[in-house]
């Protein structure tokens, strides 16, 4: 009987086993998820304290709890008992909502992330994943997209400038970093011909998509810290510049639940990036060689799939404590001038290479060899183009290092005229005008 | 074990509801129609913009419903995510106190918008009059196939049967927003000023003033943005107030900034002038805003 289920398991695929899960289960998993989005915050905001402080050069928060992990937590209590203050020219409704639009789907997406392979809770059979949709990856664009509605709506509902502003970069950053982000998923999509995270994860098998689709990874990477509003990307807080930006005027519970949001965001955006190009939960190469992929099942994975989000995370913190801000318009041209066309057309080449791969029967090795063909002969063909004449300048004037004409190698340097017997004369009229003149007058006589 | 999928694909086949579809549907579609209510009665434009916000989310879902997952994300992440978000972006440009102008620029717009949208409505009515008595229920969707409702099936059929009208579409968008770029840059060609022509501009009088604006607060007994600046004489220098918050809260401060700059009935002790010289100070009430914006803009 025991055999016979795991034979039908076997023709299960993720989909069907997820959606056979019992109520119960269902519910323990998302509130599992949703105890990990809280607790991943509170150690976020410690573990970033701590790591600035050390870039910095100082401890960072170390009073409260063991070695000061518990600040964040005393911090969070704190900010829940604060008065709250809400502005008399606020749109009192938009400005209740806005949090919460915030914060409900940045744990929404959690729930398509898959955190490991196949594992037996309390006997039941299951995937380490709330939901495996067919288009699991569009519910975290989908997320985001809503996400930024909070920080918008939060800016323009407060009824003063400085939110507003915020708002209105949210708003334009969001629109130009989607586009970038997206494209790069797009190319993961074509790869992995599926939109489901689950099946992104089971097509890096073979090798990560960071490795294969170099370009989208990067690219990915860059976006989404400009679209979860982080340093160096974090304009719509822009404290030096915005105050807070769009949580200016927000307090209390509010506040906490913007910071709840961009934290859980953080969290989101890196565990899609470590599905999306990292494995997923697959083990590194080293370790998944040993014991044949043991430790690729079970509850192991997990270690790796959180693993490589904290290095995620990390990168998070390490940008914040050594880049500065970028001006706006700077950010608009990384976005609109740089990262879109590249996305574009790094994009039509993936799309160039799979079309030929699915259609044409060609092989891997066949690709190579055409394209190493084709690098040779433009190699050569550069060869040919004639150099390009640099017409000579006869004014131009060679320049040092630092700026300065460098002295031609015949430099005459003319010899100073020799002084009058009268000299004396004039150095006392000098002295008598004032000493300033005194160097115009030589130069005069030069 | 696959029983619950089993079950709802034959009931989608036998074309009837589930008992969760029509929950769903009951919630969503009232939803979605109290989102178009609202949409037209709405007062602000951001609130208006917010209840279509609630009807497309809601469309999403019935797409979601009927296992047209791609769908469904799509409308959520194109429509809500990226249009509608261009759309507020707009409406916060506007700013938040603006409202519809209600004079008629067309001349019978309104006679010409009534038939229309009879003539629409009538079109929709007869539709649906159709799509319940004589339509053949379609197939059910099967997502996590590449034939059934999922990206797959969605891409063969946009890139095979329809490529014609999906171009032809692209092609509007491009040259929609090539139109608009081309418009929207159509003054000239214009080359930044270097700082010495800039200068000698303004020395030759085409600015309002040869130095550079008064910082906010500078002279003043605060350093808030927004405390205005004052003047040697004791009057307010109206350039020191940045020009949002001018627009936001110069209304509510009028009196205070009358009896700061000496303009107001009372003797002020700060003012070194009479009330009725300050009324005659440069710069009176009447032309504050305008003389703001302009040296704003070229700031």
């Amino acid at each position: 009987m025991n055999r016979m289920n795991m034979l039908l398991a076997q023709e299960q695929t993720r989909a069907e086993v997820l959606a056979d899960d019992p109520l119960w289960l269902v519910l323990l998993k998302a509130v599992v998820l949703f105890a990990f989005g809280v607790v991943m915050t509170l150690f976020m905001i410690n573990w970033e304290r701590k790591v600035v402080g050390r870039m910095q050069h100082r401890p960072g928060p170390n009073r409260n709890g063991p070695g000061g992990w518990l600040q964040s937590l005393a911090d969070g209590l704190k900010l829940a008992f604060k008065e709250e203050v809400i502005p008399t020219s606020a749109d009192r409704k938009v400005y209740w909502m806005a949090p919460v639009i915030s914060t409900i789907p940045a744990f929404t997406a959690f729930s398509v992330i898959p955190w490991g392979p196949e594992v037996s809770i309390f006997g039941e059979r299951t995937y380490l994943q709330l939901v495996d949709l067919p288009v699991g990856a569009l519910v975290v664009l989908a997320a985001a997209a809503i996400g930024v509605y909070g920080i918008v709506l939060g800016g323009w509902a407060s009824g003063s400038p400085y939110p507003l502003l915020g708002a209105l970069r949210s708003a334009a950053q969001v629109i130009s970093y989607e586009i970038a982000m997206g494209f790069a998923i797009v190319s993961v999509v074509l790869y992995a011909q599926s939109l489901s995270t689950g099946d992104i994860v089971d097509a890096q098998r073979n090798g990560w998509f960071a490795l294969l689709l170099l370009p989208s990874f990067i690219i990915y990477v860059v976006s989404m810290v400009g679209e979860t509003n982080r340093a160096p990307f974090d304009l719509p807080e822009a404290e030096s510049e915005l105050v807070g930006g769009f949580h200016t005027e927000y307090s209390s519970l509010k506040f906490a639940l913007f910071f709840l949001a961009e934290y859980v965001n953080m969290v989101v955006v890196s565990a899609f990036a470590t599905t999306l190009f990292l494995g997923g939960y697959m083990a590194p190469w080293p370790l998944s060689a040993i014991g044949d992929g043991v430790l690729n099942t079970g509850w192991w994975p997990l270690i790796w799939f959180i693993a490589k989000m904290l290095l995620f995370l990390f990168v998070y913190i390490w940008l914040r404590g050594t880049l500065p801000r970028l001006r706006y318009d700077q950010f608009m041209r990384l976005g609109w001038k740089v990262l879109v066309p590249i996305s574009l057309g790094w994009f039509v080449i993936v799309a160039g290479i799979r079309a030929i791969r699915t259609d044409g029967g060609v092989s891997t090795t066949q690709i190579l060899i055409v394209g190493a063909v084709a690098i040779v002969i433009i190699v050569l063909l550069s060869l040919l183009i004639p150099e390009k004449q640099v017409a000579e300048d006869a004014n131009k004037i060679p320049v040092t290092g630092s700026g300065y004409p460098v002295p031609p190698m015949d430099l005459q340097v003319p010899t100073k005229p020799r002084r009058k017997v009268s000299a004396g004369k004039s150095a006392t009229r000098s002295e008598l005008t004032g000493s300033t003149t005194g160097k115009e007058a030589d130069d005069g006589n030069v | 074990m696959s029983a619950v999928l089993a079950q709802a694909v034959t009931l989608a086949q036998g074309g009837e509801v589930s008992t969760g579809e029509a929950v769903a549907f009951w919630i969503l579609g009232p939803a979605a129609v109290a989102g178009a209510l609202g949409m037209i009665l709405a007062r602000n434009a951001v609130h208006s913009a917010l209840w279509l916000v609630l009807t497309m989310l809601s469309l999403a879902m019935i797409y979601l419903t009927q296992r047209a997952t791609f769908l469904g994300f799509t409308q959520i992440i194109v429509y809500t995510g990226a249009i509608m978000m261009l759309f507020l972006f707009v409406l916060m440009l506007a700013g938040r106190d603006s409202s519809d102008s209600v004079v008629e620029v067309l001349r019978g717009q309104r006679l010409a918008a009534g038939l229309l949208g009879i003539g629409l409505a009538v079109l929709v009515v007869t539709l649906l009059g159709r799509s319940l008595t004589d339509t053949q229920i379609a197939a059910p969707l099967d997502p996590y196939s590449p034939e059934g409702g999922g990206a797959g099936g969605l891409g063969r059929l946009i890139f095979g049967d329809f490529l014609f009208p999906f171009e032809l579409s692209a092609a509007l968008l491009i040259v929609a927003a090539v139109g608009a770029m081309l418009l929207s840059h159509s003054g000239g060609k214009k080359t930044k000023k270097t700082q010495r022509e800039l200068v000698e501009e303004r020395f030759r009088g085409q600015h309002d003033r040869p130095s550079p604006l008064p910082g906010p607060g500078v002279f003043a007994t605060a350093n808030s943005v927004a405390t205005p600046a004052l003047l040697p004489d004791g009057s307010v220098a109206p350039e020191s107030l940045s020009r949002i918050i001018d627009s936001a809260a110069a209304e509510e401060f009028r009196d205070e900034i009358r009896e700061v700059s000496g303009t107001g009935p009372e003797a002020d002790a700060h003012a070194l002038i009479t009330p009725a010289e300050g009324a005659e100070a440069p710069g009176g009430e009447g032309t504050d805003g305008q003389r703001a914006d302009s040296e704003g803009d070229k700031a």
